[in-house]
This record gives C-alpha cells, sequence and structure tokens, in this order.
C-alpha cells in the first residue's frame, strides 16, 4: 500500500517526471510513492528516472491507458 | 581548475522564440530531476526567455516550411490534416500571421498537457537551476535589468565558462 500518491493523469513530458522527482523530496526514504501517468512516455521516463537517481521503481501496471508506477523513495 | 564532474551540465540558450523557449527549460528541469546540478546561459534572443513578460514570445511559420500545422478544435477530419506543406511559405507574410499561429499552438499545447512556459521557468528556478543572462546582449538589446525575473545572474562569456569547467554535460540550443 502506497504512503502516498501522485496523480500525473493528462500531464505531458517531463511533467510527470518533474512532479515525482518534487513528490519524492518531500518523502522520508522507504516511503512508497504510487504515480499515476496518462503519458506513455513515462513508461521508459519512470524507469531512466528510478536509474539515475537509485529510487526503487517496485512495479508498473497498466490499466485501460493509465500507468501506475509503484517507486520506493530511497 | 576544479575536477570534472559528473553531476554538472550547463546550457547556451540562444533563441527566443515561443517554440524554442521550451527546449532549454524542459531539458534544465529534467536534468535536476535526473540528479544534475544546471546552468543555463541566456545570450543574444534567448535572454528574451527571461522577460518578465514573456506574453510577446511568438513562433513564426515564415521560413519554417516543416512546421505541422494542425487545427487544435474542430471535427476530427479536420483536425488531421496538416495545413503546414499545403500553405505556400510566402503567405505567410501577412499581418498577424505570427499572432494566430502562436495561438493556435498554445490551445495545441494546453490540450495535451504541456507545461505552460512560465510554469517550467518556475520550475526551474524551483529546483535551483542557475540562469545567466549575457551582460552584453542586455546592453545590445536595449533592456535594462528591471524588465527580467528575480534570480538572474548577468554575466559575461568567461563566467559561462567558469561554470562549463567544472562539467561535462554541454548543449547548445
Amino acid at each position: 500500500m502506497a504512503d502516498e500518491t501522485l496523480d500525473a493523469s493528462g500531464l505531458n513530458c517531463p511533467l510527470p517526471i518533474l512532479k515525482t522527482k518534487k513528490a519524492l523530496s518531500k518523502m522520508d526514504a522507504g516511503k512508497i510513492l504510487d504515480v499515476i501517468s496518462t503519458d506513455v512516455g513515462s513508461i521508459k521516463d519512470i524507469e531512466a528516472f528510478c536509474n539515475q537517481t537509485g529510487n526503487k521503481l517496485i512495479s508498473t501496471e497498466e490499466d485501460g491507458g493509465k500507468y501506475v508506477f509503484t517507486i520506493e523513495r530511497v | 581548475m576544479p575536477d570534472a564532474d559528473n553531476n554538472k551540465m550547463t546550457i547556451i540558450a540562444t533563441k527566443g522564440s515561443f517554440d524554442w523557449a521550451f527546449p532549454p527549460f524542459i531539458i534544465a528541469s529534467t536534468g535536476v530531476a535526473m540528479s544534475k546540478e544546471v546552468t543555463i546561459f541566456f545570450t543574444f534572443y534567448g535572454i528574451n526567455l527571461l522577460l518578465k513578460d514573456t506574453s510577446k514570445l511568438r513562433v513564426s511559420p515564415m521560413g519554417n516550411p516543416n512546421m505541422p500545422m494542425k487545427m487544435p478544435f474542430g471535427p476530427k477530419w479536420l483536425q488531421k490534416i496538416d495545413f503546414g506543406p499545403k500553405i505556400p511559405n510566402i503567405l505567410w507574410n501577412i499581418p498577424f500571421a505570427d499572432t494566430l499561429v502562436t495561438y493556435l499552438m498554445k490551445k495545441t499545447m494546453a490540450r495535451q498537457g504541456v507545461a505552460k512556459l512560465e510554469d517550467l521557468r518556475s520550475m526551474c528556478q524551483e529546483f535551483d537551476v542557475k540562469f545567466i543572462a549575457c551582460e552584453m546582449t542586455v546592453g545590445l538589446f536595449g533592456y535594462d535589468k528591471e524588465d527580467f525575473i528575480d534570480g538572474v545572474e548577468f554575466a559575461g562569456a568567461a563566467t559561462y565558462f567558469e561554470e562549463a569547467a567544472s562539467g561535462n554535460h554541454h548543449l547548445y540550443m
């Protein structure tokens, strides 16, 4: 179960990444953030973001054009 | 001399039209999200991107023959038509063509959830992206320092080099 949820639906690149970065920076290490996005580019970009920043991408789920990324804050 | 540091990036922003205002702010803000420290050096037309009032920035279809031009509203079949290649470029040499095309581009961006220019710029500032405006250009174009947003540093090319010396990722836009 996520500690925080960020709804970035309807937003285009790079907003989902920028908002994810902002949301994570307000959270403590070990907390879980769910990011909801409708931007198909987020699939690769959230993964790249996590690889680069060390945050852990726990799962990616798709549900009818909505993507839910579960990220653990490091 | 400082050691090269993987986390520093610089951008030289040279263009001041509405469309070209986006890439420097998008790359800079994303750079910070990707753990970079970012400096943008704005020179020549690029300094327009730091004005308090960016409402006068325009995109021009003149001399821009590959610009896709689709209607942001209307029936689906109409929205699919790309008017860009259909309209002879010289016809754009009419009054208010830039105003019209800029208006349509803003509509399209809003519909697609693209961030507003001012929002991207303030996001960069919130992320501590350093903005340096070329002092020489400010004088050359007859601007006052009061015309620009707060938080802008005014300096010259040598300052850019000092910023760039400690990074290894440098873009010219």
